[in-house]
Order: structure tokens, then C-alpha cells, then sequence
């Protein structure tokens, strides 16, 4: 008899222990669909200058940072300096300028780098070693 | 992954980089130009074993008290420190000597002797340093730990450790806490066929105590002064065959 009891117990503690779990669920399902993830807003950040990218968008989305090892790699150990898949040319061009018509840094907050990688969780260290302006042969030009 | 051009026949963005009044006025037409560009190697070309950079250090032309090399170099790698001397990053320095029997003084720069054997590279845990084709001894910053191994290593002292977080980095020249650097024969405008900040700052004071070039072109400034007059390294009886060689010393 004791056995049977707490058998028993047991298992109306289970089933409402199930009844508890699926009412979460539902809820946070519901909350989902109906907008608390609608909050996190796609990054904005400056379009670039110049026509079009070095590759297509997609591809330069999903691939940069394989290009730019590889360029990097490339630059330091051979010397090789071709601007189309280096960190500088993608600055020369994604770098945007504040109203006096100074460059900003492409890792400042709601600038091309920083605002994808911030909507992305990336963190990246590129910039603690590399310039994030313009060069100034770039600077200097209208 | 695939590197190759997916849309060759696509109007590129013009990057200012390359975009050069100069070079349209040097291509006539297809193959015809006014002037050769005179490239050692194309851009897309990667240095080769077939030269190798070096430096002619004519001590009796360097002046004491000078340091115009030195300042060149600071301003070309963005080389500021923090009024600290036992730890600011030091690419090249001015190294004062007397002779204590003849009270004969020399003054002369020190730097990275961008040796052929380079005990730096022998050291080197994570392959970071490494000697380049032609002959330039460099530090891989992306794969350096920061051991130091390199800078115990190094009979001259050549390398700094970066202590401190920096900003306002050059372009040309990427530098961070926690990297080993030294002296890179400015690489980025050897690329571009240019001469080091140091040696264009030295004949410009009209010193002329710093020669550039190829020491394997028999033609090159640089070699014919190293075949026709005497010259020595650094440290001679370590064998480490350095690319940079004093002459009066």
C-alpha cells in the first residue's frame, strides 16, 4: 500500500510537472511569434563608395574573412600588395566620413565593421594592430 | 576556396589606391608605353630568391649626433612612444663608439641585419618570424605570441615588444601589444620599389652614409660598392651572413 501511494504521487507530481513544461513552451512560442525577437533590428551602417564590391555581395557576406586571410598571408609572406582582397581596400571604400568630412573608423559604432559583427556576436582583433581609416594617400584625395 | 575573379568582365569598383593619372599617361595603348615602369616585380608578383636587399653603412660619412635616420623611420611606422626609453619600440638606433687606445669616435645605426641565418627564425616557436625570399627577416604578427624568444635570441638587439595598447596605426604598418617587431627594411615601399624611410632621410641630410639595393645584382649600386671596397658585419664570427654591411669600421 505505501509503495502504491507513493507511486502514485509520483505520478501526478510528473504530470504536472509536464503540464508546467508545455505551458512555458507555449508561452515562450508565443512570445516569439508575436515579436520579442522582431526587436533586434538588422544592422544599418554607411553605404560604401565606388560602383560595386570586389565580389558579389552574397559572397563577400558569407566569405570576407577567407578572403582576407588569405590575402593576409599572401601580403606579409610574399610581399604581394594587389588591393582587391586586402583589409586597406575594403577601408578605402567602407569607411565613411562624419559632416566635417573626417573619416571615421570602419570598428566605431554603426560603421560597416562594427554594426554587422555587433548583430552577428563577432568579435574580431583586427583593429588592435591595423589602421580602421583610410590611408592617408586615400585621405588626402577628394 | 576558389580566390579567382567569378565576374572578370564586371566594371570594378576603382580603388584610389590604384587610381593613377600617371599610369594612364604611361600606357599609350596596349604594351606601348611612353616610360617603363621599371618595377622590380609586378604587384601580383611574389619577391623572389633571386635578390636579396641589404644595406651599405658607410660609418666614416655618419654623423655623430645625427639621428635623422632614426626620426625617419619613427615617422614612417608611426613609431611614438611613451617617453618611456627601457621599453618604446626601437626599429634602429645610433650606436656611439670610441676606441680607447686612439680616442677614435665612430657613430653609426643599428637595425635588424636581415641575416641570411637569422637565430630570431631558428627560435621562433610559432613560425611568426621568418625570412622572406629576398632576404627581409620579418615578424608574422598574426601567429606571434609575444614570447620574446626572438629577442633573447637576436646578437643585436635588433627587436622591441610592444607593451602598451596602441592607436593611430599606419596603414602600411599594422603594430599591437603583444607582438615582437623590428626593422623591415620598410618592405612596404621596397614593394613599390622604393628605398628604405632611413636611407632616403640619410641623403637627404646629404650624409649619403646608407646605400640601398640588390646584393645579388651585379649591376645594383649596393653590389658594385660591397665588390669594389672593403666592408664587414656585425658580429662576423656567428656566420649568420647579414644583408647589412658596415664599411670604416
Amino acid at each position: 500500500m505505501i509503495w502504491s501511494g507513493l507511486i502514485e504521487c509520483g505520478s501526478k507530481r510528473r504530470s504536472r510537472a509536464r503540464r508546467i513544461v508545455a505551458i512555458t513552451l507555449g508561452l515562450a512560442v508565443g512570445m516569439g511569434l508575436t515579436g520579442s525577437y522582431a526587436e533586434v533590428n538588422q544592422p544599418v551602417f554607411p553605404s560604401a563608395r565606388g560602383d560595386q564590391c570586389v565580389e558579389p555581395v552574397d559572397v563577400m557576406r558569407r566569405d570576407h574573412f577567407e578572403f582576407l586571410k588569405h590575402q593576409r598571408d599572401k601580403t606579409v609572406h610574399e610581399g604581394i600588395r594587389t588591393p582587391r582582397h586586402s583589409l586597406a581596400g575594403c577601408i578605402d571604400c567602407h569607411a565613411d566620413k562624419d559632416p566635417q568630412g573626417r573619416f571615421l573608423p570602419v570598428n566605431a559604432k554603426g560603421q560597416f565593421c562594427q554594426s554587422c559583427h555587433v548583430y552577428t556576436a563577432v568579435k574580431i582583433d583586427c583593429f588592435s594592430c591595423h589602421a580602421a581609416r583610410p590611408s592617408e594617400r586615400v585621405s588626402q584625395s577628394p | 576556396m576558389d580566390m579567382k575573379d567569378s565576374n572578370p568582365t564586371s566594371a570594378r569598383r576603382t580603388f584610389f589606391t590604384q587610381a593613377s593619372a600617371g599610369v594612364a599617361l604611361l600606357a599609350l595603348a596596349p604594351g606601348v608605353r611612353l616610360v617603363d615602369l621599371a618595377l622590380a616585380r609586378e604587384q601580383d608578383e611574389p619577391a623572389s630568391a633571386t635578390q636579396r636587399w641589404g644595406l651599405l653603412v658607410d660609418v666614416d660619412r655618419c654623423v655623430s649626433g645625427c639621428d635623422a635616420c632614426v626620426s625617419a623611420c619613427h615617422t614612417e611606422h608611426g613609431l611614438d612612444g611613451n617617453e618611456r626609453p627601457q621599453t618604446d619600440a626601437q626599429w634602429i638606433r645610433k650606436v656611439d663608439l670610441v676606441d680607447n687606445n686612439t680616442g677614435h669616435q665612430l657613430s653609426l645605426p643599428l637595425m635588424c641585419q636581415h641575416c641570411e641565418e637569422p637565430p630570431c627564425v631558428d627560435v621562433c616557436p610559432t613560425g611568426s618570424s621568418f625570412r622572406r625570399a629576398d632576404g627581409i627577416v620579418l615578424v608574422d604578427k598574426h601567429t606571434c605570441i609575444g614570447c620574446r624568444y626572438c629577442m633573447m635570441a637576436c646578437p643585436y638587439k635588433a627587436r622591441s615588444f610592444i607593451h602598451e595598447d596602441l592607436t593611430g596605426q599606419k596603414t602600411h604598418a599594422p603594430r599591437g601589444k603583444g607582438t615582437v617587431e623590428s626593422c623591415t627594411l620598410c618592405v612596404h615601399r621596397v614593394d613599390r620599389d622604393e628605398s628604405p624611410a632611413c636611407v632616403e632621410a640619410c641623403t637627404d641630410v646629404g650624409h649619403q652614409a646608407l646605400v640601398f639595393g640588390d646584393i645579388n645584382d651585379r649591376n645594383d649600386p649596393l653590389a658594385t660598392q660591397l665588390a669594389e671596397t672593403t666592408s664587414r658585419e656585425l658580429r662576423a664570427d656567428l656566420k649568420l651572413n647579414t644583408a647589412v654591411r658596415y664599411r670604416g669600421l
